[in-house]
Parts: structure tokens; C-alpha cells; sequence
């Protein structure tokens, strides 16, 4: 399991949350997503053999939020 | 996708272009073409309309009824009874009320983000080859070699292996007086080094400093719920999508589609489910700006109800450290201070250390004295020759044993000072006592008023427990005004007495160093460290006070009664507008527009109520210029 952080744009309605969180969890391989609203950051576990990290990026990014920067673990 | 990311960049800009047509369009009023009035407003609709609908449809797709649905619903249906200018109107409100919350939201969440923004971005790397490197923070491994520079800021934690300088630990302790470290001495990542040139060998690194904690606790602490939050979050998981039904069945009731089209804009939620979440943030975020971090909106509530405050005697009430606290002086010239600091300073007993640091302190030079020998006799002093007389420094039962006999007034004072629960170090030569020492823990500083402040706030009690012995325990509770007392307890005896206290029905919080308190600072409803930033403090205690001072403990306490009182308020201006606007609907006062207006006013205000806690200092108690150890001492030596 590695841990990835990853720092997005501010976030500003609380439903960003739950589609971000919701989002994260469908994906294969993604454990324990936490949003963090108001550091508009999410945190979550995923497994590196069944998505990488990018895909993850990728998916936040869809949904139409910025993704500022990623740090693995 | 793309489409919607476009749309979420160029929010702002619609939000102009809607604010000019919506102009264009009064003007046409005005002149009295309706051509120009309906064209503007059905395109100002249907731009501004774009970006709330997609919200509300990505929103639906995670089955979650949101605010822009309801909105969605009541502006397409405006639009299709031909009510252009008011769905322009309730698009661009909205969407300009979400700008203006954007940008106060970002104005209590500065705090926050500036404390972020202090942590290091790059480090210095030593090389084997000894060239020096600059890298990215994220890239210095344990055991790294970093080089830091006046005026840089020290990247790791670690440890001091060459070099000195002055140090802002500020971002760390809160306090911003220069601390001067040296080779072997510990630094945080995150301080500023002021002055000089520093090599560090890196102990941690990265999120495990100390600096990065204490962030990674203040972001979440911001985003743990309080229970007044999570109960508007399931409140409004229900609420909203009751709206629309209420809406629905008012339309079927009254066959009148503007009345329910008119609800749905009237029951969004708006100001209720920000209300509650931006007065914890407001107030974590002063919080961590004054050295104070509280961990999430439950602790702050708790902390809020707080009656009882139970101490830890040695480094919370007192410093931690021995001192000399009382000094009776009976030779001429300070002689008999000198000497027994020339003999003293050959030990490392703590007392010993105590009497040579007082006369440091004091500038009471000793240097000339010659100490010819000096010999420990166990459990009663030292026997020692200076300047070629036999000297004794010990306690009352070595001066029995040397048939050294007390004057009247020299037995008095002794016994008043071991009455302050201090221990005693007698000086005798010439077949005389020269000089008294009281040395004790010292009290911290306007521990008194402190606890004095507290009760005023709302506590009802106060409690020291202590693993010190009853007299110590009394003396000490006496000069700071606590109500209860109970010595020698094991650290299991202390969390007994949290539970008894918990099943009196108090809410307790329990104040220590976090050292050897952590069962009684788990076991009390807040546990409170007054550690310096050590990692045990921050990882047990409920609340962590940086600089371990008094002031803070006052802050703390005052700011969560604020801002629990805050969100109260917030709650009341949320719940108010809304029974405001159907008691206006149903008088006919209100319409959409006016009522989005409404709405959004409300938003706003329950935001700048929050950021009135960003500047919160609660009144510090003035400090007694008696209770100032030291100039005491001052005194009695002047005598």
C-alpha cells in the first residue's frame, strides 16, 4: 500500500467533497480517501500494482478540479 | 468533461458577463425596447445558468440533491414561464454569492494557509565531496548533512554537528525571542536561523518533523467535525431534497408554479450548512496562530464545557527546574554566598547547581576564592576548606553533628522557608551559620492570575495532583490560589482521581507535560500538553500549547467558548433567515430574486461573523509584581 497527498486548487462547496471521495473510492485498488476541505487536499491509500498514481490524479482531475501538486509514499 | 472544466475556470468571467448583460438589459428597460431587455436577460440566463446545472447534474450522479438543483430547477422552470429577468437575476446572485464566499472563505482560512506556507521548500545538501547542493526538501534523507545560512530557514530536525547561531523558533513555540544553539544542540525544521552558520545532521525529515505534525494536525483539525456540524450535514442530506418535495406538492396544492418554483430558491440551505464549519476554521486558525492547536470542532465543544481544570504540579504549575527561591544572607559582603558558590560549583547536585546559577545570576563573583579541598559527607553536605577555613555547607543535621548552633532568628527563618516547602542548604564557618538557601521548583510565572482568569472564563474548579510530597504539594498551592490539592500519587492514583471527577459529573480537562501524564491526559474529556511541541504531546493531548505558558491555556480556553458562541450565532442568522423568507413569502413580500438576494446577504453575514474570531485575544491577567520571584530575592539581598 503507498499513501499518496495530493494539493488541489481551494475547494468551495462541500459537495466537491463527496464527488471527489466518491469518485476516488469507485477506482479499483483505493483505500481510506479523506478530503480535506478546507486544506483542499485529499489523502488516501491505493494499492501501486492496481493503479498508479497518475490514474488517481487523472480521475480529480476529470471531475474538474486543478491538481496543484502529488507526493507519493 | 472539458467542457465543465472550462466552465469551472471561467466561472468569474460568466459571472461578469451575466452582471453587464443584466445592465444591457435594464437599459433596454429604460428606453423601452423590448427587444434589447428580452434577448439580454434569456442570455444572461442561459450563461450563468450553464455552470450552476452542471454542478447540480455531477452532483446528482453521486446521488447527492445539492443546493444548485434546487436553484437548476427553479430558474429552468422561471425560464419556461417566460420569467427571464428573474432567473438572470437568481443565476447571477448565486453564482456572485459564491465568488464573494470564495474570497472570505480564503480570508479565514489564511491563518491556516500561512502557517503552511512557512514550511521549508528546499535544503542545502552537504555532499561526501563537501560541496553543498540545493535540493528540494521532499529529496533530504535521515543522516543528511544540511547547511544552513544566516537568515535561512532550517529545513530538517535535527541535530547541530558544527557551528552556532541564533535561532526564531517561533514556528514551532510561538515565541520569537532568539534562542542561541550550538554544536550538539536540536533544531526544527521550519525555525529561522537569524544569524551565523549552522551544520545539521538531519534526524527527521519531511512530514515527520515537528513543524510538519503540527500542520498535518491543524489541516485536519480544521475538517474534524463538530457535533453541531455533523448534525447540519445529516440534517442537510434530508433537508434539501424535502425542499423540493415541499415545493412539489405546494405546486400540485396551489396549481401555482411560480409560488413553488419560488420555495425551492426561499429553502436552500445556504447559510446553514457554511455557518457552523467556517466558525471552527475561523477559530482553529487563530488558534494556531497563537501558539494554541486544537485538534477539530469536537474538541472545541468539549473544551467549551470544560468546569474542572486538573494539573500536573512539576512543569506545568512549576517550571521543572530547581532554583534557588529563598536566601537569608548573615555575613558582611555577601562572603558567605561566595564561598559556598566556589564549593558548590565543584558538584553537579541539582542543589549545588542551583546555589552557583543564583550567584551567576546575581553577579556575585566568587573567582578569588580558593577552595583547598572538599570532601561529601552522605546525607548530610559538603566538608570543604576555602581560603584556608574549614567551611560546611549541608543541612540542620550535619551543622548538629558540628556542633554549629542557630541564633533565634536563624532558626525562625529556616523554619519559614521549609514551611514554603523548599529544601534547605546551610552555610557555616567561624563556628557560625553565614547563609540560608531555600531552593525549590519555581513557580511559573503568574500562575495566580492565570487561574484566577480561568475562573472568571467559567471554570468552577481547580485541582493539582501531584506525585511531590504533601508539604511541597500545600506550599506551592498556597502562592497560587488552587482549590485542591493531592500529593504523592502514582500516575494511576492521578487518572483515579480524573474518573472521580468525570462520575462527580464535571467535565474535566487535565493539564500536563505529556511526559508521564499521558494515561490521565487520555483519560480526562480534554487532555491538554504543555510541552513544547514534543511529539507524545501532540500525538495524546486533545490540545497542545507551543510555548507551555499560562496565556495560552487562557486563549484556548477563552476561544473555544467563542467559538462555539459563534457557531451558535451563525446557526440562529441561518434558521432566522430562512423562517424570515417564508413568513415574506407568505405575506407576498418576497419573490425569487429578492429572495435569492436574501439568501446570499445571509451567506455573507454568517462568514464575516466567523472572521470577527480571526482577531480574538482574550484579556491577559496583569502580573502582580510580588509574585515576581526574582525581584524578590533582589530585594532581600539588598538588605
Amino acid at each position: 500500500m503507498s499513501k499518496a497527498i495530493l494539493q488541489l486548487d481551494a475547494l468551495s462547496c462541500p459537495s466537491c467533497m463527496q464527488k471527489i471521495q466518491g469518485a476516488l473510492e469507485k477506482q479499483d485498488g483505493v483505500e481510506n480517501v479523506k478530503v480535506l476541505f478546507n486544506a483542499a487536499k485529499v489523502k488516501t491509500d491505493f494499492d501501486g500494482d492496481k493503479i498508479s498514481a497518475d490514474k488517481l490524479s487523472d480521475t480529480v482531475t476529470d471531475l474538474g478540479y486543478e491538481v496543484q501538486s502529488m507526493k507519493v509514499k | 468533461m472539458k467542457f465543465q472544466r472550462y466552465i469551472n475556470q471561467h466561472t468569474n468571467q460568466i459571472t461578469l458577463a451575466t452582471a453587464i448583460l443584466i445592465g444591457v438589459g435594464l437599459l433596454g428597460k429604460v428606453i423601452n425596447s423590448d427587444l434589447i431587455y428580452t434577448v439580454s436577460f434569456i442570455v444572461a440566463s442561459i450563461i450563468s445558468g450553464t455552470p450552476i446545472i452542471l454542478r447540480a447534474i455531477s452532483a446528482l450522479r453521486f446521488k447527492t440533491i445539492s443546493i444548485e438543483l434546487l436553484v437548476s430547477i427553479a430558474v429552468i422552470g422561471a425560464f419556461i414561464i417566460g420569467e427571464y429577468n428573474e432567473s438572470a437575476i437568481v443565476t447571477f446572485l448565486f453564482l456572485f454569492g459564491t465568488f464573494l464566499e470564495d474570497k472570505t472563505l480564503a480570508k479565514t482560512r489564511h491563518s491556516i494557509k500561512d502557517l503552511t506556507e512557512m514550511a521549508p521548500t528546499t535544503a542545502l545538501v552537504i555532499g561526501e565531496d563537501g560541496e553543498t547542493e540545493e535540493t528540494d526538501v521532499d529529496f533530504v534523507d535521515v543522516d543528511d548533512m544540511v547547511l544552513v545560512k544566516a537568515g535561512g530557514q532550517i529545513p530538517v530536525d535535527g541535530e547541530i554537528v558544527d557551528g552556532s547561531g541564533h535561532i526564531n523558533e517561533a514556528s514551532i513555540t510561538g515565541e520569537s525571542k532568539l534562542v542561541t544553539k550550538q554544536a550538539g544542540d536540536q533544531v526544527y525544521s521550519g525555525t529561522i536561523l537569524d544569524n551565523g552558520t549552522v551544520k545539521v545532521r538531519a534526524t527527521k525529515v519531511g512530514d515527520d518533523t515537528t513543524f510538519g505534525k503540527i500542520v498535518e494536525l491543524v489541516e485536519d483539525a480544521q475538517d474534524t467535525k463538530s457535533p453541531a456540524e455533523k448534525f447540519i450535514d445529516k440534517f442537510a442530506t434530508y433537508y434539501t431534497p424535502a425542499v423540493l418535495i415541499i415545493a412539489l406538492v405546494v405546486g400540485l396544492i396551489t396549481k401555482d408554479f411560480r409560488l413553488a418554483i419560488t420555495v425551492l430558491v426561499l429553502g436552500c440551505p445556504g447559510a446553514l450548512v457554511i455557518g457552523a464549519p467556517v466558525s471552527n476554521v475561523a477559530g482553529i486558525g487563530n488558534g494556531a496562530k497563537n501558539g494554541v492547536l486544537i485538534k477539530g470542532g469536537e474538541v472545541m465543544n468539549t473544551f467549551a464545557n470544560v468546569d474542572t481544570l486538573v494539573f500536573d504540579k512539576t512543569g506545568t504549575l512549576t517550571e521543572g527546574k530547581t532554583a534557588v527561591t529563598a536566601i537569608k544572607d548573615y555575613s558582611n559582603d555577601q562572603l558567605g554566598l561566595q564561598i559556598a558558590a566556589a564549593i558548590e560549583k565543584q558538584s553537579d547536585h541539582p542543589l549545588a547547581q542551583a546555589v552557583v546559577s543564583f550567584t551567576n545570576d546575581h553577579q556575585i563573583g566568587f573567582d578569588h576564592i580558593q577552595v583547598n579541598s572538599a570532601d561529601t559527607i552522605k546525607g548530610r553536605g559538603v566538608k570543604a576548606t576555602a581560603d584556608g577555613q574549614p567551611v560546611l555547607i549541608g543541612n540542620l543535621r550535619m551543622m548538629n553533628d558540628e556542633q554549629i548552633s542557630l541564633t533565634k532568628q536563624q532558626q525562625a527563618d529556616l523554619e519559614q522557608i521549609q514551611n514554603q516547602g523548599s529544601s534547605t542548604v546551610i552555610v557555616a564557618f567561624n563556628g557560625q551559620v553565614q547563609a540560608i538557601f531555600g531552593i525549590s521548583d519555581v513557580i511559573r510565572q503568574g500562575v495566580k492570575e492565570s487561574l484566577a482568569q480561568l475562573k472568571s472564563l467559567g471554570i468552577q474548579k481547580t485541582v493539582m495532583l501531584t506525585g511531590d510530597n504533601l508539604q511541597t504539594a500545600n506550599a506551592v498551592a498556597e502562592q497560587i490560589g488552587i482549590d485542591e490539592v493531592h500529593a504523592e500519587l502514582l500516575p494511576e492514583q492521578k487518572v483515579q482521581y480524573v474518573k472521580q471527577f468525570q462520575q462527580e459529573g464535571h467535565k474535566v480537562a487535565f493539564v500536563g507535560d505529556g511526559i508521564n501524564d499521558s494515561p490521565s491526559l487520555v483519560t480526562a474529556d480534554i487532555g491538554i500538553a504543555m510541552g513544547s511541541g514534543t511529539d507524545v504531546a501532540v500525538e495524546t493531548s486533545d490540545v497542545v500549547l507551543m510555548s507551555s505558558g499560562f496565556n495560552e491555556l487562557i486563549h484556548a480556553y477563552g476561544l473555544s467558548k467563542k467559538t462555539v458562541m459563534n457557531t451558535k450565532e451563525n446557526i440562529v442568522i441561518a434558521i432566522g433567515t430562512v423562517a424570515a423568507l417564508l413568513v415574506g413569502l407568505i405575506f407576498g413580500f418576497i419573490y425569487m430574486a429578492s429572495g435569492m438576494f436574501v439568501h446570499e446577504a445571509s451567506i455573507l453575514v454568517v462568514i464575516f461573523n466567523a472572521m470577527r474570531l480571526i482577531n480574538y485575544r482574550p484579556k491577559m491577567p496583569k502580573l502582580d509584581a510580588d509574585q515576581l520571584s526574582v525581584s524578590e530575592y533582589d530585594l532581600s539581598l539588598k538588605q
